[in-house]
This record gives C-alpha cells, sequence and structure tokens, in this order.
C-alpha cells in the first residue's frame, strides 16, 4: 500500500511534539499508518470511533478536562459530523484540529471518493472554519504548530487537509 | 416517576465529579434545582453528550463523571454506546431518562415505547453493568451501586413524558462551559 510511512510519522510526530495526546479516528486507507502510530504510542491515547461525529464531542470532554487532542477523519467523515461541529465545538468555542484527509481529489482512482473531493473546501469555506492544505513534508510540523496556536487563539475548529501530494507515495 | 423527582432523589451525589446532560427538559430540571459549576448542559449536539462525558472521563481517569442521557439522544448515537463500552471508564455512570419520546421537540414518540430496549442495547454492546429502573426506589438504589461500582454501567430510568413548561434558563451556554472547564482544571 504506497501510504507514505514516512510522512504520516510526520504528521504523528508533529501532533505528539505540540502536545496532542488524545487521538480519535475512523481508519481510511491514506490514515493507517497515523492511527497504528497513535494506537503503538503509550503516551497517546487513541478512540477509535464508530462514526466521526462522536469524535467532536470526546474532544469537547477532553479540552475541558484539559487534553489537547485531535481528530483523524477522511472528508466523507468530516461530512458525517458537521452538525456536532457546528452545534458542539462552534456553539460551545472549542478548539477542535481536525486532520481530514481529502479523498476525491486530482489523482483519485476510486469512483466513490470523487463526490466528497469536490465540495471539502466548500463546506468548510461555509462553516468558516479556517483551513490549511499539508501538502510540502518540510512544511507539516510548522501548520500543525500554526493550527494548534489559532485553534487556541480563537478557540474555534481548525482543519488541516491531508493531501495526495503528501500521503499518497504511488505516481 | 418523573425525571424531576429522580434528579431530586440524587442531587446530593453529584456535588463531587463532572456531570454533563443532554438538552431541553434535563437541562432546565437539573438548573432548577440548583445548578453547580460542576454541572454542564450540552445545549445542543444531540447524542454526542455521552461521547462528552467518554471524553472527560478517558481524560481524568480518577475524576468520577455522570452523564445524564435521554432516549432520543441515545438512539441517535447508538454507534457512540458501542465506543463508550469499548473502552468502558470506570469512573463512568451513563444514566438514561427514558420517556419514550422526543418530548423537548413536541413528544414525537421514539421506538423505545414500542419496541427497543435500551439496557438490553447497552449490555449488548458491551457495557459492563446495565440496569433498569422504573420507581424512585430503584432509581436511587441502583444510581448509588453504580457510583459505587467503579465499573462503567448504563442505567436506565424509565420516567414520565412530562417535562418543564421552558426550557431557556438564565444560564448562557458559554458561561456555563468556561465555569465548567474551570472547576475540571483545578481537579
Amino acid at each position: 500500500m504506497p501510504v507514505s510511512t514516512v510522512n504520516s510519522r510526520l504528521v504523528f510526530d508533529a501532533l505528539k511534539a505540540n502536545g496532542v495526546r488524545l487521538m480519535s479516528a475512523l481508519p481510511e486507507t491514506w490514515l493507517v499508518h497515523l492511527i497504528r502510530l497513535a494506537d503503538d504510542d503509550p503516551d497517546v491515547t487513541l478512540v477509535r470511533l464508530a462514526k466521526e461525529e462522536e469524535g467532536v464531542g470526546i474532544s469537547m470532554g477532553a479540552h475541558f478536562a484539559g487534553v489537547k487532542s485531535a481528530m483523524l477523519m477522511q472528508n466523507h467523515g468530516f461530512l458525517a459530523a458537521i452538525n456536532g461541529i457546528v452545534s458542539g465545538a462552534q456553539l460551545y468555542r472549542i478548539p477542535l484540529l481536525m486532520l481530514i484527509s481529502d479523498r476525491g481529489t486530482f489523482g483519485e482512482r476510486d469512483p466513490w471518493q470523487t463526490e466528497g473531493g469536490a465540495v471539502t473546501e466548500a463546506v468548510l469555506a461555509a462553516l468558516r472554519i479556517p483551513t490549511m492544505r499539508l501538502d510540502d513534508p518540510a512544511k507539516v510540523a510548522h501548520r500543525v504548530q500554526q493550527a494548534l496556536t489559532l485553534a487556541y487563539s480563537s478557540n474555534k475548529p481548525v482543519a488541516l487537509l491531508l493531501t495526495r501530494d503528501l500521503m499518497w507515495e504511488e505516481a | 416517576m418523573t425525571r424531576l423527582e429522580a434528579l431530586r432523589a440524587v442531587y446530593d451525589r453529584l456535588g463531587e465529579g463532572a456531570v454533563v446532560t443532554i438538552m431541553g427538559a434535563v437541562a432546565a430540571e437539573l438548573q432548577s434545582i440548583g445548578h453547580r459549576p460542576n454541572f454542564f448542559y450540552l445545549q445542543h449536539a444531540m447524542g454526542l453528550a455521552s461521547s462528552v462525558g467518554l471524553g472527560i472521563a478517558l481524560s481524568k481517569p480518577s475524576l468520577p463523571v455522570v452523564v445524564f442521557d435521554g432516549d432520543g439522544s441515545l438512539l441517535m448515537n447508538l454507534g457512540g454506546l458501542s465506543t463508550l463500552a469499548r473502552y468502558r471508564p470506570a469512573n463512568l455512570v451513563h444514566v438514561v431518562f427514558d420517556n419514550e419520546s422526543l418530548l423537548s421537540v413536541g413528544g414525537f414518540p421514539t421506538a423505545t415505547g414500542t419496541c427497543t430496549r435500551l439496557a438490553e442495547v447497552a449490555a449488548a454492546a458491551g457495557v459492563p453493568r446495565t440496569a433498569c429502573a422504573t420507581t424512585i426506589d430503584e432509581f436511587v438504589r441502583e444510581f448509588s451501586a453504580a457510583q459505587q461500582a467503579r465499573e462503567l454501567t448504563t442505567l436506565v430510568a424509565k420516567v414520565d413524558a412530562i417535562g418543564p413548561a421552558a426550557f431557556v434558563t438564565d444560564l448562557g451556554l458559554l458561561e456555563n462551559r468556561f465555569q465548567f472547564q474551570r472547576y475540571l482544571q483545578g481537579r
């Protein structure tokens, strides 16, 4: 499976270096290494979800209890979590870091992913969620740090899009 | 049994630890008995109160956490019940007030009135302790036992489908949220 282990490790290390200690996740191809890294790390609590919206509630509780968290999900998981994001994280001003694998964009071979890729950024913009793309390995650590800084200064959700350029090594 | 009677009966046992409620009648009735800084009312994000409780319980394993859920909310997040069971935090007591309706949004009947038995659903999901109460005495007994059990418990309390006349209180959502966070920071 040509998911980048090196860049998955970069993302995971950046999350950990910035104090993230709880990660909630639902598996998807691009996230397999990230989830395994979280599972193997004794300093990180991994919560495997049944549906992504639960992760918003778990991150709210973790934040109240003083634990930094992140959600790992596919863009379709983000779409499934929207009510929780709006009426939980936004209504209650929660610094929620979402790492969203941006499937269905240029280069996508799975026909079933293609609708989600076309709407993800527009939906994030409609929700006024500050978003940056992680596409350059050299900028991963800096962008993760900056995303968390804004999440905590604004007390609001922020999103980092995990892109094909970063996560997928097949030409 | 009414939900208000049930809340009154265990109110004195809610002084320590975190208490998370769902929206609507549960939040308004608990506030009518008396708000405390360790109470958080999730006034929207229907279904996620149990997930918020799980996030707190996993982050502070020595802090007792009580979630007051409802049948409509739990049915909206049954997947979350399986997640709760999977991580089974020993410091969490999960109470479900089952009035067999979506009372706060007009009384629409839920499936618990006809066929779905939530205590059995919780047990089948893997929650290690489950109980069902239909009287105040049963509820107080089971709630006390759950608090002492040090094992994740889902306690389903069958209550009448009646609630307060109004749901909006003078406690601001963000005031409640930041006060609750500060309370937890000291624990």
